[in-house]
């Protein structure tokens, strides 16, 4: 490994940067302490409260013909049921990127028509004073339809024209190709299932509105609700201190938020919305299933000359989520390449963005067929891997910032005893168990945006650092605090990060792991700031021991101000702030990306899996998996670990287990509960490890990190079903790999 | 939810009072919770029988009496359970979650509802939540689904794993009523849905399950349950066997079979309990017994699995208490 300096801009020294540390708010948490979107009330001044529960439709597709609500309303303790039929015509300004992360087209809208466009859209909200009555009430409203058989078949369904990626004569090297290979791939929906379910409390004060909302980004209720009630974005405040897990499907504002936003405003009540577990599962959005096909042409050593990938993917009439399926451009070094990605709109509602959006997708096709084509060949898949690995981004002849993919493979393949795989499947037995192993690897974009933060420490020199970040459950609170830490010399007691309230200065939709590039540099920035402002007070102070100390040779630690030279030449934060009688000091800073990218900046796995199959019954169960990873400089050891494990047992659901099951005939969703749609147990997830390949990126971000809550669960699914075949040489390629799929007769 | 009245009596006798069709007891509440709450089921009255002394694990000379009030945890760790009625723990130990097995009893284990997706949704037609409406399985999604015992009205499977143990072993049920009691084997207490799948067992409107008595065999202490599902824990079973062998020397003298996952009642297979018995306990002879052991399954699009996965898991569950001697 090549070494490479630390970033070292504020010439401070690293004391809390790269250390494990454990989560500042994990006692608040585990004590039921830390207060979520619903658990907000009485406490925080919200008087009043009443409550909503929203009324879904019960066929596919059509129209509305009549809602009956008087039973509702003579349920005691009822104030309202509100339905297209009395809901006041809503603004609905337009809202469009990048004040929110709607996809293109029209935004599904609370009661302002009579169309029914997916199974369980909500026709009608219930408020009453109890929750119980709501409840009972959203039972009693009786609602008839005209009913349309919904389209909801993925494979047969007409498509949106394709979005093409090419380059090279992908047809044409395929046809010559001494080897050529050509799959099918089929990906199941799968749905977040975060613990917290999506909740809002909202609260209008005149023309002001307040929400407390389960989100990954504060400033897109504000914008939304701003956009939808037709009021000025600064009219509208949203907080989001805590949030229960979320993977992506928080990132944008669904339409109950407006349900609650709008109930609130005709009662002139705070109103609270909680989405009940079987909501969770048409009420906000999923991952979409795909169909993919894929075509190999290779020369017999296994270069690969032509790769051609033909996708549909599901997403509702009304909107077009598209998934970002780059991996297959840039992961390998192949000169033609051609890619049709067809949106199939359905009678359903829109997908969103699931952790490894897109990325992983095409990690389960890619990396399945990269190790059918080592199969055929009979070469290792990783020496595969190895033959085509590019110089430069193949899609834009870019040179990688990093690109530690090979020393992933290396560290891998030793950590994990890849030797003691057997090349020729079906060949390792334990009694009743086929044993096998698989990799494959994955990348995600190390991508940033733009954003702010404010710093102010106080005379008795502790600090509080504030952006408008969330907290979905990386650890985002603790590990901010290590970076404002060792840019002001702090111990990290006496640092406090706060985020989640969207009067703070502005940070990017908390997702698309970029949070630390750029909410972490932007504090970077901001206490670099804030501690030179202190070094220049202390430096420019005849009363103070550094008086004439070029400013450059005063570093912190600990809250010491002291010369490089003479440690004990010095003073504290507080001696310096109370001689110059000064309450606080404080500063604001931020970070912009640059704005010409020179360099290919991503973030790669290799993905080690072993399985035992069952050879009579054909259940699968991963025996340990190994994640091997590049993804620049690590914060904070510990949290990188819990974003590992979590990404590698979400991609071992995804292999194995998760599955919307939605039934053709009116897209009711069969298994919308925790029951029924099986993720992972501890008991599936047993012996995980994560190794991460030292090293930093200056090009991603000025912190040095390529982000690596994505990256995480990009290619753990095909690792998993490649090793399936290598225990029973049975090619399963639809996920999730089930026992039936293994006992079918060929 | 909607309103109900709540009783929470100190003996059967009050329990049993004013009890009629309206009427749901509430034991663990895991199953008859969920359901209020889903508005499957809508007692006008719950009764909470939670006091009523029916608890208490005893052997004896007849067999094994559990009170229909003791929790699944508690009857799964009981070492003369464990010790003499192997299979019963498993087959409690592989149910539900550990949570859920802290709060449900056993008589409500023996009476939870089907897992049926269709009938858990009011929205839906459902001839077993609502007579005559009809069945949205048949054409539906029915992976879990029952292939034995099935009828053209009703294809849900039975969820309980205690309950195949407890067919396989001959187990009597301990009824009371207002009328007095009566003792019911298992096998018969389950009825086969055919054109009522509303009714499930024999169990009257007015009555209670107040235990159950396993009897003494010299095969229970040498049995297995064998669940077959996707994930490790927390998942109704897609096949599972429970199945106990006595012996003499390598020759079976008597075998005790019965499946779940597969029926739409806890599904005992006498025919494959014939085809064991006398003979060798080799691999021939289980590959052989369990042959014809789905004979008559009628399976459906999405569980057409099931017939050869149930071959399978009975020769499982066979050749590893062979192993296990």
């Amino acid at each position: 490994m090549t070494p490479q300096p630390a970033p070292r801009p504020a010439r401070q020294p690293q004391a809390a940067v790269g250390t494990p540390r454990s989560r500042v708010d994990g006692r608040l948490k585990v004590t039921g302490q830390a207060r979520f979107a619903a658990d907000h009330g009485p406490a925080d001044g919200i008087d009043g409260i009443v409550h909503a529960v929203l009324v879904d439709a019960t066929i596919g597709r059509g129209r509305i013909t009549s809602i009956e609500a008087r039973a509702a309303l003579a349920v005691p303790d009822v104030l309202t049921v509100i339905h297209h039929g009395n809901a006041p015509r809503l603004p609905y300004r337009d809202n469009s990127f990048p004040d929110s992360i709607h996809p293109p087209g029209e935004r599904l809208r609370a009661f302002q028509d009579n169309h029914v466009r997916f199974f369980g859209q909500p026709v009608a909200v219930v408020v009453a004073t109890t929750l119980e009555a709501a409840r009972h009430a959203a039972r009693l409203v009786e609602v008839t339809y005209d009913a349309e058989p919904p389209q909801l078949d993925l494979v047969t369904a007409p498509a949106h024209e394709p979005d093409i990626y090419t380059r090279g004569d992908a047809a044409a090297a395929l046809a010559s190709a001494p080897v050529q290979l050509e799959m099918t791939y089929r990906m199941g929906r799968n749905h977040h299932n975060a613990m917290e379910p999506h909740a809002i409390v909202a609260r209008w004060d005149g023309d002001r509105l307040t929400v407390w909302e389960k989100t990954q980004w504060v400033a897109d209720p504000r914008n939304e609700l701003a956009a939808v009630f037709g009021i000025p974005q600064a009219a509208v405040r949203c907080y989001s201190r805590f949030v229960g897990g979320a993977f992506g499907n928080s990132g944008r504002t669904w339409v109950h938020s407006v349900a609650a936003a709008l109930a609130a405003r005709e009662l002139r009540r705070p109103v609270k919305l909680v989405l009940s577990r079987r909501q969770l599962y048409f009420g906000i959005g999923f991952r979409p299933a795909y169909e993919y096909g894929v075509r190999l042409g290779s020369e017999r050593d296994g270069r690969l000359t032509a790769v051609v990938h033909d996708v549909r993917g599901e997403t509702s009439r009304y909107e077009r989520h598209s998934d970002d399926l780059a991996l297959g451009r840039m992961l390998y070094d192949t000169p033609n390449f051609r890619q049709d990605v067809r949106l199939v709109p359905l009678d359903v509602n829109t997908p969103t963005w699931m952790r490894g959006p897109g990325w992983s997708t095409t990690a389960t096709a890619l990396e399945t067929s990269l190790d059918e084509l080592a199969h055929e060949l009979g070469i290792d898949p990783i020496e595969l891997r190895i033959r085509n690995e590019p110089a430069d981004d193949p899609a834009t002849g870019q040179p990688f910032s990093t690109r530690r993919l090979h020393e992933c493979y290396t560290t891998g393949m030793r950590e994990f005893g890849w030797h003691r795989r057997s090349s020729r499947p079906r060949a390792v037995r334990e009694g009743d168990w086929l044993i096998g192993m698989g990799m494959a690897a994955g990348a995600y974009p190390a991508e940033s945006a733009p954003a702010q933060a404010h710093a102010r420490l106080g005379a008795d020199g502790t600090v509080v650092v504030r952006s408008a970040s969330s907290d979905m459950g990386p650890g985002t609170t603790t590990s901010m605090a290590q970076v404002a830490a060792d840019a002001l010399g702090l111990p990290m007691w006496s640092v406090q990060f706060q985020l989640g309230d969207s009067m703070m200065p502005p940070a990017p939709v908390h997702a698309l792991a970029w949070t630390m590039a750029s909410v972490g540099s932007a504090v970077q920035a901001t206490c670099d700031r804030l501690r030179r402002k202190a070094v220049a007070l202390a430096v420019g102070d005849d009363r103070s021991p550094l008086h004439g100390v070029p400013a450059d040779e005063v570093v912190v630690r600990r809250g010491w101000l002291h010369t490089r030279a003479d440690p004990r030449r010095g003073e504290t934060y507080q001696q310096l702030l109370a001689r110059n009688g000064r309450t606080h000091l404080e500063a604001v800073g931020g970070y912009e990306p640059p704005e010409e990218i020179r360099y290919s900046m991503y973030a790669y796995s290799a993905i080690f899996a072993e399985v035992a199959v069952d050879a009579r019954l054909g259940i699968v169960r991963v025996r340990r998996m190994l994640g091997v990873f590049d993804a620049g400089r690590i914060v904070n050891p510990k949290l990188a670990d819990s974003q590992a494990h979590g990404g590698m047992i979400g991609g071992l659901g995804q292999a194995l287990l998760e599955h919307t099951v939605t039934d053709p005939r009116d897209g009711r969703i069969l298994n919308a509960n925790l029951a029924d749609y099986l993720v992972p147990t501890n008991a599936d997830a047993t012996d995980i490890r994560a190794i991460y390949i030292e090293g930093v990126d200056n090009e991603a971000a000025p912190i040095g990190v390529k982000g690596l809550g994505e990256v995480v669960q990009v290619g753990v699914a095909p690792a998993i079903a490649n090793a399936v075949f290598n225990a029973t040489g049975r090619r399963v390629r639809d996920l999730p790999i089930t026992p039936e799929a293994l006992l079918m007769p060929r | 939810m909607r309103p109900y009245t709540f009783a929470q009596p100190r003996s059967v006798r009050e329990a049993l009072r004013g009890a009629g069709p309206d009427t749901a007891f509430l034991a663990g509440g895991t199953t008859l919770v969920d359901l209020m709450k889903l508005e499957v089921v809508t007692p006008e009255r719950v009764v909470d029988i939670n006091r009523l002394p029916l608890d208490g694990i005893t052997l004896d000379h007849k067999g094994l009496h559990i009170g229909a009030l003791e929790r699944m945890s508690d009857v799964a760790a009981d070492r003369r359970v464990r010790e003499n009625y192997p299979m019963v723990a498993q087959a409690l130990e592989l149910s539900a979650s550990a949570q859920l097995r802290n709060m449900a009893s056993i008589g409500g284990n023996l009476l939870q509802r089907t897992r049926c997706g269709y009938f858990r949704d009011v929205s839906t037609p459902c001839n077993k939540r609502e007579p005559g409406s009809g069945c949205s399985a048949l054409e539906g999604i029915n992976r879990g689904h029952a292939v034995l015992g099935t009828s053209d009205d009703c294809i849900a499977s039975h969820p309980s794993d205690l309950a195949v143990p407890l067919v396989a072993l001959s187990t009597v049920v301990h009824l009371a009523s207002a009328r007095g009691t009566r003792s019911v084997p298992l096998d018969t207490f389950y009825t086969l849905p055919g054109a009522t799948p509303e009714v499930e067992n024999v169990l009257r409107p007015n009555e209670l399950i107040t235990g159950i008595t396993v009897p003494r065999s010299p095969w229970a202490a040498h049995s297995l349950y064998v669940k077959v599902r996707d994930r490790q824990s927390y998942e109704f079973a897609l096949t599972s066997a429970a199945v106990a062998l006595g012996m003499r020397g390598r020759t079976i003298t008597s075998a005790r079979v019965a499946a779940g996952g597969v029926g739409t009642r806890p599904w005992r297979l006498t025919a494959v309990e014939r085809a064991l018995t006398g003979r060798p306990a080799t691999a021939a002879t289980f590959e052989a017994a369990v042959v014809r052991a789905a004979d008559g399954a009628q399976p459906r699009e999405h569980n057409a699995f099931k017939p050869a996965l149930l071959r399978r898991t009975l020769v499982r569950a066979l050749t590893e208490l062979q192993e296990s001697r």
